[in-house]
């Protein structure tokens, strides 16, 4: 007990006489609002990507609708590779690619380039295990009426699939949290940053506990929305 | 209305092939409601399926109204589809859609302009009398409630043709035979031709006009359901025909304890159909000829409209009697077979 008070570092949590409260409130809510905004929009553009990989990943299967089994094996091997590679490395790997797209690779911007292609293999796994659980009855049902294939698509695969691809955002969401802090280690901004710089070069305990305590806080939030949503969609239905 | 000729499918598997249709051969006319028959696994789900190209054929074409839905490019396979209405065992309803909307499906996917898709939608909610469940989600529907909406869906378009796909198959007795009703009564209003698999006789008894057995692939007996049901002419028919009639007399009756000193006695099994069944010729039989009669064993039974049954009757009597009261039988339409003579 008096360990773990001890562990905290007692000096620096109360930071001597020095911890000027109004600085901190600015620091934390920039940096959450740095991660809250990094993160939607990598989700976003990671959906914009992999939502139409995974549809295509399922319908190109064998005996799917636009059936295409060297297609379907070449972005399944693609897929795999990159979700392989581990996000710290792959973090810096990028970095190149960053350059090129936002011209530096320091701060929020330039972490949504990594944030949004490691998500993008990982959404596309995500949507395609949600709309392989539609039953292929229903496919099979469009297919009598004469639906094309992009009919098929949104009127049947997605809506049907909604719950599903729900509960996937949210799992999407919460772990580009954690990989926002992770790029926050080497200059992306948000409260990884600000954990990093503060909390652990400077030994600033105080803000790396905020840091945790706003990380929980908000992968609740996102899982109980998520929850919700899904759940809503579903008793619709009943 | 629909042809079907030398259809042939075979389904290929790494290890081997399965042949699930041998060369069927079958024509279907306009209006009718036509049953195929036949055992799970006997290729029956293949034919239906064959159809309207969820299948594809092997060999053989298929003809849909004139038009050879076998040779037909994608696109011109979708216009085709939309006037080939389809139901199925498990209903096949959009979950994430109202009855209501399920209905409107075909109609978004054929291009068909709001207003008048929606209008489309009502007559055909009341069609199936599911009007005031129009804004509900199928998870809170009954299984026949359910296959109603799946009616109305495949009605939607005004296809020439339904196709049924073990339709009653998930529904139990009572609710099958409202299901059956329905496909009756659409077949009545729209001369609308339906054709329907199932494994279940009572379906085809209740509905069909026609009907054509499957067995291991292949088309053993077509014929009007009545003949069939009067006179199979294969074993397959005849098990079919058994599970929902009782033709066959119980053993221990033809092994009745008949007294031979007694008086010559005969035990018949008369088959009467249709008109005959309505008259009373045993007992004018009885008052003619001076004779004994014990029935054994009865029944009775319904074709589609026609009644149909049999009765094995013990006669006792002179023997030129016996003779007599027979051709009185055979002179009024009916069927004689003599199953024992003492």
């Amino acid at each position: 007990m008096f360990d773990a008070i001890a562990l905290l570092n007692l000096p620096s949590l109360v930071g001597a006489a020095s911890v000027d409260f109004s600085w901190l409130i600015e620091k934390v809510s920039l940096a959450t609002w740095e991660t809250i905004y990094m993160v939607i929009i990598s989700t976003a553009l990671a959906y914009v990507m992999g939502l139409p990989l995974g549809v295509i990943l399922v319908i190109t299967e064998k005996g799917h609708i636009l059936e295409n089994i060297p297609l379907n094996s070449i972005l399944g091997v693609i897929v795999n590779v990159f979700r392989s590679i581990p996000f710290i490395i792959f973090l810096i790997l990028v970095i190149p690619l960053t350059k090129l797209i936002v011209g530096g690779f320091i701060g929020t911007v330039a972490s949504m380039v990594p944030l949004t292609l490691a998500a993008v293999p990982f959404v596309a796994r995500l949507v395609e295990t949600s709309l392989k659980e539609i039953d292929w009855g229903l496919i099979e049902a469009a297919l009598s009426m004469g639906a094309n294939a992009w009919q098929i698509i949104t009127k049947v695969l997605l809506p049907e699939a909604s719950p599903s691809l729900i509960l996937g955002v949210a799992i999407t969401t919460i772990n580009l949290v954690s990989y926002s802090a992770m790029a926050g280690i080497v200059g992306g901004g948000g409260l990884g940053t600000l954990a990093y710089y503060y909390g652990y070069q400077r030994y600033q305990t105080l803000i790396l506990l905020i840091t945790v305590v706003i990380l929980v806080i908000m992968v609740q939030g996102v899982q109980v929305l998520g929850d919700t949503l899904a759940a809503r969609a579903v008793n619709r239905r009943r | 209305m629909i042809q079907i000729e030398h259809l042939t499918k075979i389904f290929e598997t790494p290890s081997h092939q399965v042949l699930a249709l041998d060369d069927v051969t079958l024509s279907i006319n306009k209006g009718e409601i036509f049953g195929i028959i036949g055992l799970s696994g006997a290729g029956k789900s293949t034919l239906i399926r064959c159809i309207n190209m969820l299948e594809k054929p092997t060999q053989g074409s298929i003809y849909v109204d004139g038009q050879q839905i076998t040779s037909l490019d994608k696109r011109d396979l979708r216009c085709a589809r939309q006037k080939i209405g389809m139901i199925f065992q498990h209903f096949n309803l959009l979950s994430s859609r109202t009855v209501f909307d399920n209905i409107l499906f075909p109609l978004e996917i054929a291009g068909v302009p709001s207003a008048q898709a929606k209008s489309r939608v009502n007559e055909l909610l009341d069609l199936v009398g599911l009007t005031d469940k129009a804004g509900v989600y199928p998870g809170q529907l009954s299984g026949g409630q359910k296959q109603r909406v799946g009616i109305a869906r495949a009605l939607a378009n005004n296809p020439k043709v339904l196709l049924s796909d073990e339709a009653t198959s998930a529904l139990d007795p009572q609710t099958t035979s409202s299901i059956l009703k329905l496909l009756k009564d659409i077949n009545r209003q729209l001369n609308l031709t339906i054709l329907l698999i199932t494994h279940d006789m009572n379906v085809i008894k209740q509905v069909c006009d026609r009907v054509a057995v499957i067995d291991n692939s292949r088309i053993v007996e077509i014929g009007d359901v009545l003949s069939v049901f009067t006179n199979p002419a294969t074993p397959t028919s005849h098990s079919f025909i058994n599970a929902v009639v009782k033709n066959d007399i119980p053993e221990d009756l033809t092994l009745a304890k008949i007294d031979p000193q007694r008086h010559p006695t005969r035990l018949i099994r008369v088959s009467f159909i249709g008109s005959s069944a309505g008259q009373p010729i045993i007992s004018s039989m009885i008052r003619r000829y001076d004779i004994d009669v014990n029935i054994l064993y009865g029944n009775i039974d319904r074709v589609k409209d026609t009644p149909f049954g049999n009765l094995v009757l013990e006669l006792i009597g002179e023997a030129s009697l016996l003779d007599e009261a027979m051709a009185y039988l055979r002179e009024r339409g009916l069927e004689i077979e003599v199953l024992k003579n003492v």
